[in-house]
């Protein structure tokens, strides 16, 4: 299959091993990956801002760009959602609706791509130590998501994979929402850590990197020793 | 900045540190959570449950007028006085001119939003008349002289130690940390107000259409003591209280009290359906209904956020809302408070001024995946958000985002911010934690990734 793989800007810029473990993921899979370089954002944060004139800048660029694709996966639960879910809102009513709506029909999260898509749970990583996995919000419920990625992490062997309580409760990064209430996103990080902590894992693990940037800052600031990982370094890890 | 979206900022950055309210509220709603899961369990199919109730709901709202007068025809021919209140000093005079009518000095309540939402018993305080609320939470909170904390669970950000501190100081009672104990005190204090007074208002769970009846739901038998022991009952009500038919509340009671309080029913329900008829012994003299609109039908003309007038004032997108576990119900500053409250406030009281609690959310959606009557609530956010901006845009923030799109719509641009934010990425460590750092909104509690040595698509050209 043609791969046409999104790397929003964050990951692009902060996170690339993440888009690099996706690719030689797919790539073993035997299926052939594009990356458009032009594609750099899905306009999701002007967009939950309420302008939603400047966020059809930018989606119209990644409209553009990704509208023949034969699939289009991406490294982010939250700006799956984006692509999925709002596209079509944005643009109803408008002429670029019909291709959003098929935009939204062939856009894959990357782990529901491998599960609901491919049909592969087993992609024969072994990654020795305990993990948590953390829920991403949009990923959870815009798109449906929760099952494909403990199913893949259940495969991955020497991984012991515990549940933490309050999985499904949003981790408070909220996209400019941590920037705008920071002292509320922050407490939300912290009730969310502990929740991980309890459990004794080493590792949370989700598949977005957006929420685990905010919980590794907070991590990371407060000395903890628990560490974030997005779900691709754990499938290509061996 | 509004006055409200200040003062919400500050009350959040108080609270939001407060470790004690933190864990309170936490240990609470989680125990709620597990109760809620309980008795969900006793139902068929929660989500077909949630989708008839959504529906029921749909067919009121968008037939208020027709199901309206049916209530309204039915109730007045058992003797009932209805009144059609369009505001909320429109309501207060109304029930004020019931209460001076009727030459009463003691008004005894039972819990209802609507009262709160107008204001009621700060009115009536001035007028002279003694309010003294019935249930047991809104009772507290009244010694208090604070608003509910939650619209179900009016005194939960307190423990019993505060609870019988209160008592010992306005009620002259024993310290106790017994709840049965603590119970009893305020019942022997409200018991003699219940003799006393002339006027019981009481508000309403729901208006059967069909029968003419009023539904209220209640676990102390409060409300049923206030509408049945003083000579004159009012009950106020939102005009969205609406349920077309009587065998409904076979469904939305125990829906209700599932999501509500996690309950399989709530402990005393009673249907209301007129005052004391010939013949009967007891029951009020008079019953005045005061039906409220207070800006719903302004809500009912915007077709997208029609559906949060379904909303049954449950309760359920405030305990599972993550915001509202973490800043509390006063924080907001509203009369509903938590998921709805920010989707309905600006709708009632204002958009410009009450925008920033649409804006206070992560969008998770754990309120919609709660919510009984299926009401949209975290897409409503993000609609206020849009409708803020088209009706009066920040020139400022607009800019920003255009700029933003230029930027990421230029590879070139976009390479070169990269390549900025490396370069001055050591003059950003230096100036963290100092008011000069650009980004402190972050990186007061978080460390923020460096922009990697190699992006993905540096790596990606080099590879091919």
């Amino acid at each position: 299959m043609n791969v046409t793989l999104f790397i929003p800007c964050f990951v692009d810029s902060c996170f690339p091993q993440v888009g690099m473990h996706m690719v030689r993921i797919l790539e073993r899979l035997g299926h052939r990956v594009t990356c458009p370089e032009a594609v750099a954002c899905c306009g999701q944060p002007a967009f939950n801002s309420g302008y939603w004139d400047e966020a059809r800048i930018v989606a119209g660029k990644t409209l553009h760009h990704l509208q023949e694709a034969e699939a289009v996966v991406i490294a982010s639960g939250s700006c799956g959602a984006m692509l999925k879910v709002f596209y079509p809102q944005l643009y109803a009513g408008r002429p670029e609706e019909a291709a959003a709506q098929r935009l939204s029909e062939h856009t894959w999260e990357f782990s529901d791509f491998l599960v609901s898509k491919l049909g592969v749970t087993d992609l024969g990583a072994r990654f020795p130590g305990k993990v948590t996995f953390h829920d991403g919000c949009h990923g959870l419920r815009e798109l449906g998501i929760k099952s494909g990625p403990r199913k893949l992490l259940e495969k991955v062997r020497d991984l012991e994979l515990i549940e933490m309580g309050d999985a499904e409760t949003c981790c408070g990064f909220g996209g400019t929402f941590a920037a705008k209430f920071p002292m509320i996103s922050t407490a939300m990080g912290e009730v969310k850590c502990a929740s991980a902590a309890d459990t004794g894992a080493e590792y949370m693990v989700s598949n977005d990197s957006s929420c685990l940037m905010h919980l590794q800052g907070l991590l990371s600031r407060q000395g903890k020793p628990l560490k974030t990982l997005h779900l691709a370094q754990i499938l290509d890890s061996q | 900045m509004s006055n409200a979206a200040q003062q919400f900022l500050e009350a959040a950055g108080t609270i939001t540190r407060n470790l004690r309210h933190r864990g309170l509220i936490q240990t609470a709603l989680r125990k709620y959570e597990v109760a809620r899961d309980r008795k969900k369990s006793a139902f068929n199919d929660w989500s077909s449950a949630r989708q008839s109730a959504a529906e029921t709901k749909w067919d009121a709202i968008n037939h208020l007028d027709t199901y309206l007068t049916e209530f309204t025809s039915k109730i007045e021919a058992r003797g009932t006085k209805v009144h059609w209140c369009t505001t909320g000093p429109e309501a207060r005079d109304t029930i004020r001119g019931i209460i001076k009518d009727a030459k009463a000095k003691c008004v005894v309540k039972s819990k209802a939003m609507t009262a709160e939402e107008i204001h009621l018993n700060e009115a009536l305080e001035k007028d002279g008349f003694e309010v003294v609320e019935s249930d047991l939470g809104e009772f507290i909170v009244q010694l208090r002289k604070e608003p509910p904390y939650h619209i179900v669970f009016p005194a939960m950000h307190l423990t019993r130690d505060e609870i019988s501190d209160l008592f010992e100081r306005e009620l002259g009672s024993a310290p106790t940390r017994e709840p049965e104990e603590l119970t009893m005190i305020a019942r022997r204090a409200l018991r003699r107000k219940y003799i006393q007074a002339d006027v019981g208002i009481t508000g309403a769970n729901f208006a059967i259409a069909e029968t003419g009846m009023v539904s209220i739901t209640e676990n102390e038998g409060n409300a049923r003591l206030t509408a049945a022991l003083p000579r004159v009952m009012v009950t106020l009500l939102g005009i969205e209280k609406i349920l077309p038919k009587l065998e409904d509340l076979a469904l939305f009671l125990p829906l209700l009290a599932t999501a509500g309080a996690g309950q399989t029913v709530t402990g005393y329900n009673t249907l209301y359906g007129g005052p004391r008829q010939p013949g009967e012994s007891d029951g009020p003299i008079e019953w005045h209904v005061v039906l409220l609109d207070n800006r719903r039908t302004e809500l009912l003309a915007d077709p997208e956020q029609r559906d949060a007038l379904h909303c049954i004032r449950c309760g359920a997108c405030l305990n599972v809302c993550p915001i509202f576990r973490n800043v509390g119900g006063h924080t907001y500053g509203t009369t509903y408070s938590g998921p709805v409250g920010s989707v309905i406030t600006p709708h009632l009281r204002g958009l410009q001024e009450w925008k920033h609690l649409s804006n206070a959310s992560s969008l998770c959606g754990a309120c919609t995946e709660a919510c009984p009557v299926k009401i949209d609530l975290h897409h409503h956010l993000l609609q206020n958000r849009r409708n803020a901006v088209g009706d009066s845009p920040s020139w400022i923030e607009r800019l920003a985002w255009r700029a933003h799109a230029f930027a990421v719509n230029t590879p070139a641009l976009y390479q070169f911010g990269q390549e900025v934010a490396r370069i001055v990425e050591p003059l950003r460590l230096r100036l963290q934690g100092t008011p000069l750092d650009p980004v402190k909104s972050w990186t007061r509690t978080r460390d923020l990734p460096p922009v990697a040595p190699e992006s993905f698509k540096e790596w990606w050209r080099n590879r091919r």
